[in-house]
């Protein structure tokens, strides 16, 4: 159990820089999610803190040590791969119990912790099995089982379900989740996939091109992103971002996106976007959610308005309507009783009293 | 409708057409005439010259008479006939062990070559192999010659030999070894270096973090992951080097005395040189067995690991 800190850690692959610079304080027993695009940085910075890359830059500190020349083997880390890096010659129980055996550990310690580890994953009956006769979803509980039989101090975990069928992608994120809450170690977990860094966090971590874009609880992230790129890549479908102008009109601010087309920004608003009237570049992100179907009850801040729908995604639960405001596509997310179909007039109503507004020189949110 | 209508005496005709029609349609039939060149090829090239060596073992000497096992017995019964068994089996068996180990051993070396000069090393290290094995071997025997050895001009320098490389048996026996771990090694290191390519990166790093020292990596991750080609390759090559000929031809040519004779060279001498042919193919088919052991490995190894993985 331990404290991982980041400090300006940065790296470099000949010239290019792959982190630039990342500061991080990980408390013992988080459950810290780096999540991002491809190339953004986040597994380089899993695999310093594993010490499987030499840092070109900055501290790393487990546990109180600083770690920078430690390697991987004297760190009292586990980690788990993406495609499980499961020493295919050895059944699970070899897997298992292979780090505590290079640790010379007593054969009954092993044998307890292995056991006990494979309880707590359900694979007891798997343990005579080689890797090649276990589903994926078996071997990833596996790798599990390897991190979990070591206790260190810190657990890695590198896109662990990314080689996973959607279904079970689902079912092993919760089992990740119910293993943390058994076994409370500090945890890194790496993952493009912005939904598994929300359901499985304490804290998110985004990062982008190398850097930390925003940290913060999960919730936060989604109801507060720090940046454009926050915005957009925290939640599914992604936050719309139309063009707009902030004017002054009559002591109140008109978000207008077009000639024809304006909107009042909501009053508890006002003082905060005071400033930015007239400036060019801004941007209203509004989510699909607070993009609806019209309803017989308003509610302050919500505006109703006729939009020509061009495609329409029926998802069960809801339905999906896309259209063009101001050359950008917006999605929303409609009433599957609504009747919203392709070619046709809709009113839809916007709730402005959860928007943000977008400086998209700088990327901030304002 | 036409077919039916037809008289009996084309019918007939055409039931015979229809037939050979058929056979030749035959899944079959189309995959044995496919097959039948490379058939032929064997036949001539191996089954033929095989069964007429074992015809050959059974004549007598002027190839006029037949005495069935006698060949055999006569060999039992002569030194020389054991020590080639001996030598041969050192042989082998010291040259594969070497140049597995040899090979292992350099393939992880240009495995951890960065691969923009790995190539470059690759085709250097692969020379040996490449060059016929009589024209390098010459070269060999330059460096170990009694007058102007270039290995005793060095060594005279440290004050020792100089060395009778191909005049006394033990020594002989040495070069001969030497020369073939040379000749062979590179495609030991060729095969090794294909594997240790194939082993996922991420079973080291697993490693590493399981707290594995290099040698344990190699001992529980390489070696594992490795064994199939291990021991295919070894296996292979015990035969080649079982079977070897030039080498020892070109080299000591058996010398001195027979110390260095294999199956290959013992057999050439007696049935090319001395004219015995009988008694030369009857050496020459000892090794038939012996190969036929390894090679039956070779053939379960892979069947088994084949189904295994």
């Amino acid at each position: 159990m331990a404290q991982v800190t980041l400090r300006k850690v940065i790296k470099k692959y000949d010239e290019v820089l792959a982190v630039r610079g990342v500061d991080l304080d990980i408390a013992d027993k988080e459950f810290i999610v780096l999540v991002g695009p491809s190339g953004c940085g986040k597994s380089t910075t899993l695999r310093m803190i594993a010490g499987l890359e030499e840092i070109s830059g900055g501290d790393i500190v487990i546990g109180g040590d600083v770690v920078n020349d430690v390697p991987p083997k004297d760190r009292d880390i586990a980690m788990v791969f993406q495609n499980y890096a499961l020493y295919p010659h050895m059944n699970v129980y070899e897997n298992m119990s292979f780090g505590l055996k290079l640790k010379k550990t007593a054969r009954d310690e092993i044998d307890r912790r292995v056991k006990q580890a494979a309880q707590i994953l359900d694979i007891t009956e798997l343990l005579d099995r080689k890797p090649k006769q276990l589903s994926g979803g078996q071997r990833q509980r596996v790798a599990m089982g390897r991190a979990i039989v070591r206790d260190p101090k810190v657990f890695l975990f590198d896109e662990p379900l990314s080689n996973l069928d959607a279904k079970l992608r689902v079912q092993m994120r919760t089992e990740i989740k119910k293993v943390h809450q058994k076994v409370r170690t500090t945890t890194v977990y790496v993952t493009h996939d912005q939904v598994e860094a929300m359901t499985l966090a304490d804290r998110v971590v985004v990062m982008n091109a190398g850097l930390i874009e925003q940290v913060g609880a999960p919730n936060d992230l989604y109801h507060s992103p720090a940046t454009k790129f926050v915005a957009g890549f925290i939640g599914s479908p992604a936050m719309n971002f139309i063009p707009c102008q902030l004017e002054q009109a009559a002591g109140a601010l008109r978000l207008r996106v077009n000639d024809r087309f304006s909107l009042p920004v909501p009053a508890s608003r006002t003082a905060r976007y005071g400033t930015y009237v007239g400036r060019p570049n801004l941007m209203l992100g509004l989510r699909p959610e607070h993009i609806t179907e019209t309803r017989p009850h308003v509610e302050p801040d919500q505006h109703d308005f006729d939009m020509g729908i061009e495609v329409v995604e029926p998802m069960g639960m809801e339905t999906l309507v896309y259209f063009t405001v101001n050359g950008a596509e917006v999605c929303g997310r409609v009433n599957p009783n609504a009747n919203a179909a392709a070619g046709q007039t809709m009113k839809l109503r916007a709730d402005l009293s959860n928007m943000h507004l977008i400086d998209d020189t700088t990327g901030k949110v304002l | 409708m036409a077919d039916i209508a037809a008289p009996t005496a084309t019918a007939v005709a055409g039931d015979r057409r229809t037939g050979l029609h058929r056979l030749m349609q035959r899944k079959s039939t189309i995959a044995f005439l496919m097959a039948l060149p490379l058939i032929l090829l064997i036949g001539i090239l191996v089954l033929y010259p095989a069964c007429y060596a074992i015809w050959l073992a059974m004549l007598n000497k002027s190839m006029s008479k037949f005495v069935g096992l006698g060949n055999f017995q006569f060999l039992f019964k002569r030194d020389t006939f054991w020590d080639v068994v001996f030598q041969s089996c050192l042989f082998a068996i010291t040259a594969v062990v070497f140049k597995a180990i040899i090979g292992f051993v350099v393939a992880h070396f240009v495995h951890n070559i960065p691969s923009k000069g790995q190539r470059k090393w690759r085709g250097m290290l692969l020379v040996p192999w490449v060059i016929p094995p009589a024209m390098s071997t010459l070269a060999w025997l330059w460096l170990f010659d009694p007058a102007y050895s270039a290995f005793n001009w060095i060594l005279a320098h440290f004050g020792i030999g100089p060395v009778p490389w191909l005049g006394e048996a033990a020594w002989a026996r040495f070069a001969v070894i030497l020369v073939n771990i040379w000749a062979g090694a590179p495609f030991f290191m060729i095969m090794y270096l294909a594997a240790l390519k194939s082993v996922p990166e991420q079973l080291y790093e697993a490693a590493a973090i399981d707290g594995a020292a290099w040698w344990q990596r190699i001992w529980y991750v390489t070696l594992p992951m490795m064994r199939n080609i291990i021991a295919i390759t070894a296996l292979f090559s015990l035969i080649v080097t079982f079977a070897n000929f030039d080498i020892v031809r070109v080299l000591t040519n058996g010398g001195p005395l027979t110390a260095t004779q294999l199956f290959g060279t013992w057999g050439f001498k007696l049935g090319i040189e001395s004219g015995d042919i009988p008694l030369g193919s009857c050496v020459v088919l000892f090794m038939v067995p012996i190969l036929a052991v390894a090679a039956a490995f070779i053939l379960r190894d892979i069947s088994r690991r084949g189904s295994e993985v």
